[in-house]
């Protein structure tokens, strides 16, 4: 035996695909990329069959699928795994198993139809056949196997009925020739049509692939698709059609659909479904009052677990990461290796840990709506806002995500099937206000606003302000997703063509199992650019170090333990540990950085100190007020709630005696954070999750753009009219 | 000529041509709005769009602007009776 045969999975959407790959593959499931494309590629190999006759496969997902048909590289996946590359050895050890929905059988036959097209040997597996009893329906499998010359298989995923019989049924078809084409009556107008489209396939060696691909050719073929054909291919389909009097489109689905119609007349028994299943939930669960009340009260179920019960677990990842820092400084001697491992590595760890909370948490969740069929109603719902701005309606979790945190909303952007609407989604996200944004507001609120009156009363100045970054951040994200939409990601009209699942329980297994998939892409793909990052962000306001400065308070630090004791001498030192910091910082590169960027950021009213707050921010936002603190010789174990800091900055002055943090200024820094792409994990996982480092950059530099334009703006026009200096 | 868009829900109907944009026609076809196909709206999303639809035993929803470009003829008969979807597969024109 030459390779490991290949078994490819493929069905519908909601056929229970995933639910088989599991039961089959357990956990030897490895999740990876498609070359090219960010779908995931979940291969797994596995022993079928027991005894003498058992074998290992290769079995491998294809993503869901309505039929092959293909207008983006994304969407080309399932025709390329099938029917792509394909050299006649390789042929041999090559099966496809289509799952089928056992109660809704027409469309899952398309699919089989159009596999069986290809040649290749095939088993066809009847799922759902619990609800499909349950429903009334007869299906006589062993006639519409002989119908389509491959075995058909009744199973139950869920419950792993069946699973044995597919198995004996794929290593009875590894080594067989393929079943004979499906006897499709597709007329003289596509038969010559795929004559000439085949002709430019003439490198296929075998004539029922050739056609077979040509008439996926003359189904994908489109002005403006994203697809990768051939330019013969391309143009024999152009002339095809254009020679062609009759509709192909039409013609080439309508002879499937023949045959599937008359399969289904044959072979199965009983009405189906005359109302969908979960017509009644559905009746409340898109009620115009009943449904948007259930809506926002699952959005905000799903909101909450961001928010709040992910926050405990947040905090046990940071105590171990504090935990594990001062271990190491307790067990190492002092000196820059320390230094690094500790504020670097482990730093780094814990910035990338810090996210696995929620991203489990979103993707469970997210999972769990898929899997039970609400999913598709929250789009159903919401469509009607979503598209106003050029959002498909299942863009509304990811965005919601997105005032908790970026990392896990733009890995949650994967839900959107189209390249496009999954783009700009992820590009326009990071502008909601994530909660690490919270620290830095809370600070310049407290700071700036602190003795001024109520605006109708009760609400504080600040409160009013904190309210305006969010209604403004969202109004930016709204607006740069239609922007983003009519500009660099224009393309045809995007569309909701959308199946509405009925409601199933879904299974914590398959939940575990994805969920664990997408924390485990993440450590390995984003974990280790965040790492990185976090230590280059830690050499860069560590180092140069300058000795005349180490020398100067080592100086002060012995006078003060020669003339001091007790509880003075302690806080003397604290106080020279403080000013050392401040004065090391500012003579490292960031420090540098802040000073050589002050003529640049001084019309936003930001000195250079608090433009090494912004560089330091780029680790993680809320890192803004730790530096400030390290800046002002505060230390850096303060947080937003920190009065001693805040003093700091209300006492800060430019050089020639103005205030630095005027309200106006304020207002211009929160307005900057609102905008600005100030944070590398947000990067991190764009670049990961859109497959090219284009889009991260195109994201920062927009972003920053719109930061500088628009806090600008505020200070200058604020200062013109004199508001709040 | 009456388009999927404008029947109400309960309203059945069959599908005589369907004439989007190029590639989401393709799709619709492929998912099985085929000509001659019976189909029923079910509802309308809380804010009037999108729709739902019932087609060969399964639900789908789509735009107005896609519903737009679906010529059908509705059936006066009384809805939520007869057999399903499982039409013949050819326009009959
Ligand atoms: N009643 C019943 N439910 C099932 C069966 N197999 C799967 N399910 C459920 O159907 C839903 C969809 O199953 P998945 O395995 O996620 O479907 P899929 O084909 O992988 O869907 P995509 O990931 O969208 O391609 C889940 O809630 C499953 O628990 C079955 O045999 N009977």
């Amino acid at each position: 035996m030459s390779e490991m045969p290949q078994v490819l999975v493929a069905g519908n959407p909601n056929a229970g695909k995933t639910t088989l790959f599991n039961q089959l593959a357990g956990t030897r499931a490895r999740t990876g990329n498609y070359p090219g494309v960010t779908v995931d590629r979940r291969t797994a190999r596995v022993t079928l069959g027991q005894g003498e006759g058992a074998r290992e496969v290769e079995l491998i997902d294809v993503p869901g699928t309505y039929s092959l048909t293909a207008s983006s590289p994304e969407e080309a996946i399932a025709v390329d795994a099938i029917l792509g590359t394909i050299t006649p050895e390789e042929a041999s050890t090559k099966a496809v198993v289509v799952v089928a929905d056992a109660t809704s059988l027409a469309r899952g036959l398309y699919l089989t139809l159009q596999v069986l097209e290809c040649g290749f040997p095939t088993v066809l597996g009847l799922n759902m056949m619990d609800e499909a009893r349950e429903l009334g329906l007869a299906i006589d499998s062993a006639g519409l196997s002989e119908a389509l010359g491959v075995p058909v298989v009744e199973m139950v995923a869920r419950r792993r009925e069946g699973m044995e019989a597919l198995s004996d049924a794929i290593l009875a078809v590894l080594d067989d020739d393929p079943p004979p084409p499906p006897a499709l009556a597709w007329g003289p107008a596509v038969e010559r049509a795929v004559e000439r489209v085949a002709e430019a396939y003439a490198d296929v060696p075998d004539p029922r692939r050739r056609e077979a691909w040509a008439r996926w050719a003359l189904m994908s073929e489109i002005d403006g698709d994203d697809l990768e054909l051939r330019p013969e291919v391309r143009a024999a389909c152009r002339a095809a059609r254009t020679e062609s009097a009759e509709d192909l489109d039409v013609q080439l689905v309508a002879a499937r659909y023949a045959e599937v119609d008359e399969l289904v007349r044959r072979h199965v028994e009983g009405e189906g479904p005359r109302t969908a299943r979960g017509d009644s939930l559905d009746r409340w669960l898109t009620h115009p009052v009943a449904g948007m009340l259930a809506f926002a009260l699952v959005m905000l179920m799903v909101f909450e677990a961001l928010f709040s019960w992910s926050e405990p677990l947040i905090g046990w990842v940071e105590e171990g990461i504090v935990f594990s820092q001062d271990f190491l400084r307790a067990s190492m001697p002092a000196g820059l290796f320390t230094d690094l491992l500790v504020e670097g590595v482990v730093a780094g760890v814990g910035n990338v840990l810090v996210f696995v909370p929620q991203i489990a948490l979103l993707f469970f969740l997210l999972g769990f709506l898929e899997d039970c069929g609400y999913l598709a109603r929250v789009a159903f719902v919401i469509d009607r806002l979503m598209k106003g701005v050029g959002l498909h309606g299942k863009a509304f979790v990811p965005l919601l995500g997105g005032f908790a945190c970026a990392v896990p909303a733009v890995m949650a952007t994967r839900t959107l099937s189209d390249r496009k609407d999954r783009l700009v989604t992820m590009l326009a996200l990071p502008l909601m206000s994530c909660s690490a944004r919270l620290p830095v507001y809370v600070l310049v609120v407290a700071t700036v606003f602190v003795h001024q009156g109520d605006v109708l009363g009760f609400l504080s100045v600040g409160a009013v302000a904190l309210l305006a970054m969010y209604g403004l951040s969202l109004g930016a994200t709204l607006g740069a997703a239609a922007i983003l939409r009519r500009t660099v990601l224009k393309g045809p009209r995007p569309t909701l063509v959308l199946e509405l699942p009925p409601y199933r329980w879904p299974l914590v297994r398959n939940l575990v199992a994805s969920t664990w998939a997408r924390v485990r892409t993440f450590l390995i793909d984003a974990g280790t650019v965040i790492l990185a990052l976090t230590i280059v962000l830690w050499a860069l306001l560590t180092f140069p170090k300058d000795p005349a400065v180490t020398e100067r308070f080592d100086a002060e630090r012995a006078e003060v333990t020669a003339s001091l004791a007790g509880e003075e001498r302690t806080e003397a030192l604290t106080a020279i540990d403080g000013a050392e910091a401040s004065a090391q910082l500012e003579r490292s590169a960031a420090g540098r950085l802040g000073k050589a960027i002050e003529p640049a950021i001084a019309p936003l009213g930001m000195d250079w100190r608090l433009g090494i707050g912004v560089i330091g921010a780029f680790a993680a936002r809320e890192v803004f007020v730790s530096t400030l603190g390290i800046v002002f010789g505060v230390g850096d174990e303060v947080d937003e709630e920190s009065e001693t800091l805040r003093e700091e900055l209300r006492a800060a002055k430019w050089p020639d005696g103005r205030s630095l943090m005027t309200p106006l200024a304020g207002v211009a820094l929160m307005v900057f954070f609102v905008f600005a792409c100030q944070c590398m994990s947000t990067i991190a996982v764009v670049r990961r999750e859109s497959g090219s480092w284009k889009w991260p950059i195109l994201m920062v530099v927009y972003m920053t753009v719109l930061a500088y334009v628009a806090a600008l703006a505020v200070f200058q026009v604020g200062s013109a009219m004199g508001w709040g200096v | 000529m009456t388009v999927l868009g404008d029947l109400d829900p309960g309203q059945r109907a069959r599908v005589q041509h369907v004439r989007c944009e190029p590639r989401v026609r393709r799709r619709l076809l492929e998912m099985g709005l085929l000509p001659g196909t019976e189909i029923e709206v079910i509802r309308r999303a809380p804010m009037g769009d999108p729709i739902e639809v019932r087609l060969r035993g399964y639900s789908l929803s789509l735009r107005h602007a896609e519903a737009a470009g679906v010529e059908v003829s509705p059936r006066s008969e009384s809805v939520r009776a007869g057999r399903p979807s499982t039409a013949s597969p050819l326009p009959a024109e």
